[in-house]
C-alpha cells in the first residue's frame, strides 16, 4: 500500500477494478469446483485410441443448476434474515429527536446520492454500530444501533449513514448478498460433492462414458489417466479447501468495497473529516455488536466481532478481515479531508 | 465494397441512436434534480409560518430579525427568474441562520421542545436544499460535459442539448458561516 492519499476518484476507480477481479476469481474458481471432476473423469475415461467415453460433463451441469437455485434462494431471502437476525426494527414514525435526526440524516443522504430512500431500521444495543442491506437501491435498508446515535453528533451520523448509502449506491448491498448466497452454497456443496465422490468411487463410476467405470479402468489412456488422475487428486483438495478459500475471496472484496464506500460517502457529504472523527470514536467505543451476527459482518461500517485481525496492517490482517484496519481507512479520510482543503484554498500555502 | 459501406452506415446509425438516447436521459435527470430542490425550497417555506407562530410571544423584542425572515419569505416566494430564486432563497437561508443564532440567547425559548424539533425540521431542510443542489450541479456537470465532448458534440443539437446552468451562491451573505447549534444538547468531542 502506497502512502501517497489517493483522490476519491482515483480510489473508486481502483477499487472497481479490484472487486471485477476478485469476481473473475469467483467465476473461474466455481468454475473448477463445478467441472473439475468432469475433466478428471474425461481424462480417466481415455481408452487406448485416445477416446474419451465420458463425454457430457453432468456433475458441472447438476452442480451448476443446484448453485443457481440455493444462491437465488439465499439471495431473495438474504436482507430479511439479516434483519430479523441483528433484530433490527424498522422506524415508521420517529418517536424522539434520536430518530427523527436519524430519519432526517438519511432522508438528506439519499436526496444527495438522488436515490430513493432507503427503509430506517434501529438496533438495539449500546455498541456503535451500523448496515446496510437489501438487493439493490430500491429495497435498501440502513440500519443503525442506538449506541451510534448516542456518541455521535449530527455531522457524523451523517458521514456514518453517508457511507452505508454508499455501499447502497455502489450496488455493494447488492454484490455482498449475492456473495454471502454463493458462500453458503459452496460450503453446501464442498460438503455434498465430498459425500458424491465417495459413494461414486465406491459404486465405480456413476454411469459415466458408456457404463465404463472410473475407478476399474486402468491401462488404458496412460497419459490421459495420469494427467486425470493429478487432476482428481487437486479437485478433491480444492473441495475439501473450498470453504475456508471461498471466505477468503469474499473478505477481500469486502475490504475493497469498504474503501469505496468510505470514498463514496465522502462523495456524497463532501465532508471526509466527519467520517474521519466518527470512525474514530466508534474504534474507541468499539466492543463486540452482540445483536449483529458473523453472517452480516461484511455488511457493517465496522467489524461487529471486533476481530484483532480487522486493527493491522499486513499480510495475515489483509487475508482474513472483513474490514481495512481502522488506521488505514481514517489515513485516506484524512488524506482527502486534507486534498480538499487544499484544492478550496483553506489551507495557507507552503503547509 | 458496398457492404462495407453499409456496415459502417449502420454502426453510425447505432451510434447516433445511443448517443441521442443518453443525451435526453441526462437532460431529464437533470430537470428531475432540479425539481428535488424545488420540493425542499417549498418545504422550507412551508415550515416558516410554523416557527414565527412558535415564538412569536417569547420573542417581542427581537421583532426585526423575525421580520426579516418573514419578508424573506415573500420574496422567494414570489421570486420568477433561476436568477431571482436563488438570491432569494439565499437571502431567506442567511435570515433564518441569524434567527437562530438570535434564538441561542433565550434559554426559555431553547428549552420549548417545540422549538427543538422546528429546529431540527429546518436544519434538515436547508441541508436537503443544499444536498440537492449539489446533486443538480452534479448532474447538470455531467450533461453539459457530455453534451460538448467530442464526438457527442455533433449529436447535441439533434438532442436539443443546452448547457444547464449551475446554481452558484451568488450572495455573498451566504457563504458568511452562520453557527447554528445542532448538538441537541450533546456536547460534540471531537
Amino acid at each position: 500500500m502506497s502512502d501517497i492519499p489517493l483522490n476519491l476518484f482515483e480510489q473508486q476507480e481502483k477499487n472497481r477494478r479490484q472487486t471485477v477481479l476478485w469476481m473473475i476469481a469467483f467465476v473461474l474458481f466455481f468454475a473448477w469446483l463445478g467441472f473439475g471432476g468432469d475433466l478428471a473423469a474425461w481424462f480417466l475415461s481415455k481408452d487406448a485410441d485416445g477416446v474419451a467415453h465420458y463425454r457430457m460433463p453432468w456433475m458441472g451441469i447438476v452442480v451448476t443448476l443446484i448453485g443457481m437455485l440455493v444462491t437465488w434462494r439465499a439471495f431473495a431471502k438474504g436482507p430479511k434474515n439479516v434483519l430479523w437476525a441483528s433484530g433490527a426494527k424498522p422506524i415508521e414514525t420517529p418517536g424522539n429527536d434520536q430518530e427523527r435526526q436519524l430519519v432526517n440524516v438519511v432522508d438528506e443522504m439519499a436526496i444527495a446520492a438522488s436515490l430513493p430512500r432507503p427503509k430506517v431500521y434501529l438496533v438495539d444495543d449500546p455498541d456503535p454500530n451500523a448496515f446496510a442491506t437489501g438487493h439493490g437501491p430500491e429495497d435498501a435498508c440502513i440500519a443503525v444501533t442506538s449506541g451510534l446515535l448516542t456518541i455521535l453528533n449530527r455531522e457524523e451520523l451523517q458521514a456514518v449513514v453517508a457511507h452505508e448509502m454508499g455501499h447502497v449506491r455502489n450496488l455493494d448491498v447488492r454484490l455482498m448478498t449475492t456473495i454471502a448466497g454463493l458462500v453458503g452454497f459452496i460450503v453446501l456443496m464442498s460438503d455434498g460433492l465430498g459425500r458424491f465422490v465417495r459413494g461414486g468411487f465406491r459404486i465405480g463410476g456413476l454411469g459415466s462414458g458408456g457404463g465404463r467405470g472410473l475407478s476399474g479402468r486402468k491401462g488404458g489412456g496412460g497419459a490421459g489417466a495420469a494427467i486425470g488422475l493429478v487432476i482428481l487428486v487437486l479437485w478433491i483438495i480444492s473441495l475439501i479447501l473450498a470453504p475456508l478459500i471461498v471466505r477468503l475471496m469474499a473478505m477481500g472484496v469486502s475490504r475493497g468495497r469498504e474503501y469505496l464506500a468510505d470514498a463514496t460517502g465522502a462523495e456524497l457529504t463532501r465532508n471526509p473529516g466527519a467520517l474521519a472523527s466518527a470512525l474514530q470514536k466508534i474504534d474507541g467505543a468499539h466492543e463486540p455488536t452482540k445483536s449483529i451476527k458473523r453472517s452480516a459482518a461484511h455488511l457493517c461500517i465496522t467489524d461487529p466481532l471486533g476481530r484483532k485481525v480487522n486493527l493491522k496492517e499486513g499480510k495475515l490482517a489483509n487475508l482474513f478481515g472483513t474490514h481495512p484496519p481502522m488506521t488505514m481507512r481514517i489515513t485516506r479520510l484524512k488524506g482527502m479531508a486534507f486534498q480538499s482543503a487544499k484544492a478550496s484554498g483553506e489551507l495557507p500555502a507552503g503547509d | 465494397m458496398p457492404i462495407l459501406l453499409l456496415v459502417i452506415a449502420v454502426v453510425v446509425v447505432f451510434w447516433v441512436i445511443s448517443q441521442y438516447n443518453s443525451l435526453i436521459a441526462l437532460k431529464n435527470h437533470t430537470a428531475n434534480a432540479w425539481k428535488q430542490i424545488d420540493v425542499q425550497l417549498k418545504r422550507r417555506h412551508d415550515l416558516i409560518p410554523n416557527l414565527v407562530n412558535t415564538v412569536k410571544g417569547s420573542m417581542e423584542f427581537e421583532k426585526e430579525t423575525l421580520e426579516a425572515v418573514i419578508s424573506a419569505r415573500a420574496r422567494a416566494m414570489s421570486a420568477t427568474t433561476v436568477g431571482q430564486t436563488a438570491a432569494a432563497e439565499g437571502a431567506l437561508t442567511g435570515a433564518l441562520g441569524k434567527f437562530f443564532a438570535v434564538a441561542e440567547a433565550y434559554p426559555d425559548l431553547k428549552s420549548s421542545t417545540n422549538i427543538g424539533s422546528l429546529q431540527e425540521e429546518l436544519a434538515s431542510t436547508e441541508n436537503k436544499i443544499s444536498f440537492a443542489r449539489q446533486a443538480y450541479n452534479d448532474m447538470a456537470t455531467k450533461y453539459n460535459t457530455k453534451q460538448m465532448q467530442f464526438p457527442t458534440n455533433m449529436v447535441a443539437g439533434l438532442a436539443k442539448a443546452t448547457p444547464a446552468e449551475l446554481w452558484e451562491i451568488t450572495d455573498d451573505k451566504e457563504r458568511e458561516v452562520v453557527n447554528v447549534d445542532l448538538s441537541m444538547g450533546k456536547k460534540p468531542t471531537a
